[in-house]
């Protein structure tokens, strides 16, 4: 434990840490350039299809399959497999995190929905309410906790496979992970190491943060579970 | 398909050691999250608010990016399979503990009064009726963690612990795309095939989900009974990297 922090105060009160291509706020901020853009790449694709297979009530079969199967395929394969056919870019780093994010999104959206009450859309039918709005301001308010658990899943799963682009001469914190152990130096092995883990909390917090905003508190004390 | 495709650089080792290496880490993963997850689980049904704070834990333990994890522990465990099992194992339990505490809480309150009528103490109890009853919630949360143990360990390949993940580097650094595409489809085979090993022995453990219920047991064929275990009702959490 010693050694870890002593290897991590030298990272961090070294200059040379704060400066350049491979200093942590430009490894930072690449990080999370593909965290947000793949998240939200995948918010748009994901999300739609699953409220509207929640509300309908279709589809809940594939959506299973599509998570199984997405489960057994490593990232790392083919992440490798996508930059060797197609050459290093943001593309076939992107493709995988978004494959990677899209199944917990859908299926806690479709899930989210799909648990709603009957009772509950029934009385927003009963008040005159259509299709759509029973959807949008009565089930997705509802469903939103667990809705935003899947979403937080996702982002997790993207902040921690961004790390492993660098094994394929791509940024991010991974970056320093990867040619820390080429060149055997261990402060940078763990300084990137801890800002890879950094970067998992802060997604941690933001959805706290974003839990706390946006779900009604008569909500809260449901949709503890999940991950 | 050709043979050929699986042709494994012959440096990397052979094609059994490096299946035998990836089951050991994987399952042995698996194994250790479910040997931490049943007692947890047993003391959040035992003590409710310990739950809370137990998930808050998995949770963050889950967030932490694996390749972070096995350059952190590098300094404790050195570069052995302890250094990929550990963090598999602390994953699954974000995923197992919520199983185990749902299962044992499914089990209907008439069962355990019928059980203390018939005279049998707590103990003896949770053995032989809770946790069979709790058995399929706990197993569909082991299958799914060891699906993702067996394609989470290729990551291992970065610190020269990854097995089959060791077809991805060499991919990467021969710009071989046959390799990558063994490694994967080596991978998927694998999770598939033990899979269906976990619903097989789930299937032969638990001849009580086959045998009444609502529908005439003739209609109900093993290939239906498999069909509906496979089924998830819960989202699980898809780690793979």
């Amino acid at each position: 434990m010693t050694t870890l922090w002593f290897y991590f105060t030298d990272f961090l009160s070294n200059p040379e840490s704060w400066r350049g291509t491979d200093g942590i706020p430009n490894r930072m901020m690449e990080h999370a350039l593909y965290t947000i853009l793949a998240l939200v790449i995948s918010i748009a694709l994901a999300f739609p299809v699953g409220l509207w297979t929640g509300h309908s009530g279709r589809g809940g079969a594939a959506l299973t399959a599509i998570a199984n199967s997405a489960r057994a395929l490593p990232t790392y394969g083919v992440l490798v497999l996508l930059v060797v056919m197609m050459g290093i870019g943001l593309v076939p780093v992107l493709i995988p995190l978004v494959a990677l994010a899209i199944p917990p999104i859908l299926l806690n959206t479709h899930e989210g929905i799909r648990a709603v009450s009957p009772q509950l859309t029934d009385a927003a039918r009963g008040m005159g309410m259509t299709g759509s709005q029973v959807l949008l301001r009565a089930e997705l308010p509802v469903a939103l906790p667990f809705i935003l658990v899947g979403m937080r899943t996702a982002a997790v799963q993207i902040v921690a496979t961004a790390t492993i682009a660098a094994a394929v001469s791509f940024g991010g914190v991974g970056r320093l992970i990867v040619d820390g152990l080429a060149r055997r130096d261990f402060t940078l092995v763990v300084g990137g190491g801890i800002l890879a883990a950094v970067a998992a909390l802060i997604v941690l917090a933001f959805f706290a943060a974003l839990r706390r905003f946006l779900v009604s508190p008569g909500l809260r004390a449901h949709a503890k579970g999940g991950h | 398909m050709a043979l050929s495709t699986f042709s494994i650089p012959s440096y990397l080792g052979t094609f059994t050691e490096l299946l035998g290496q990836h089951l050991y880490m994987a399952l042995t993963a698996s194994l250790l999250g479910l040997v931490i997850s049943l007692p947890a689980g047993l003391a959040c049904v035992r003590w409710p608010r310990l739950y809370p704070p137990v998930l808050a834990v998995a949770s963050v333990l889950y967030s932490i990016p694996s390749l972070a994890f096995f350059v952190l522990l590098i300094s404790f465990t050195g570069i052995t399979p302890t250094t990929v099992i550990l963090p598999l194992a602390l994953y699954t339990l974000s995923g197992l503990i919520p199983n185990v505490v749902d299962g044992l809480r499914s089990v209907p309150a008439e069962t355990r009064q019928a059980a203390t009528a018939m005279g049998m103490r707590r103990p003896r109890q949770l053995v032989t009726i809770e946790l069979p009853l709790a058995f399929p919630a706990v197993m569909a949360g082991l299958r799914v963690a060891t699906v993702a143990n067996i394609s989470m360990v290729s990551v291992g390949a970065l610190i020269g612990m990854g097995a089959f993940g060791s077809l991805f580097t060499a991919a990467a650094q021969l710009d071989r795309v046959e390799l990558a595409v063994t490694g994967i489809l080596i991978t998927i085979v694998m999770a598939l095939t033990v899979d269906l090993a976990l619903l097989a022995a789930q299937w032969y453990a638990t001849p009580w989900t086959r045998a009444g219920g609502s529908a005439p047991i003739a209609r109900r064929t093993p290939f239906r009974s498999l069909r509906r275990a496979t089924r998830q009702t819960v989202a699980p959490g898809v780690r793979t990297s």
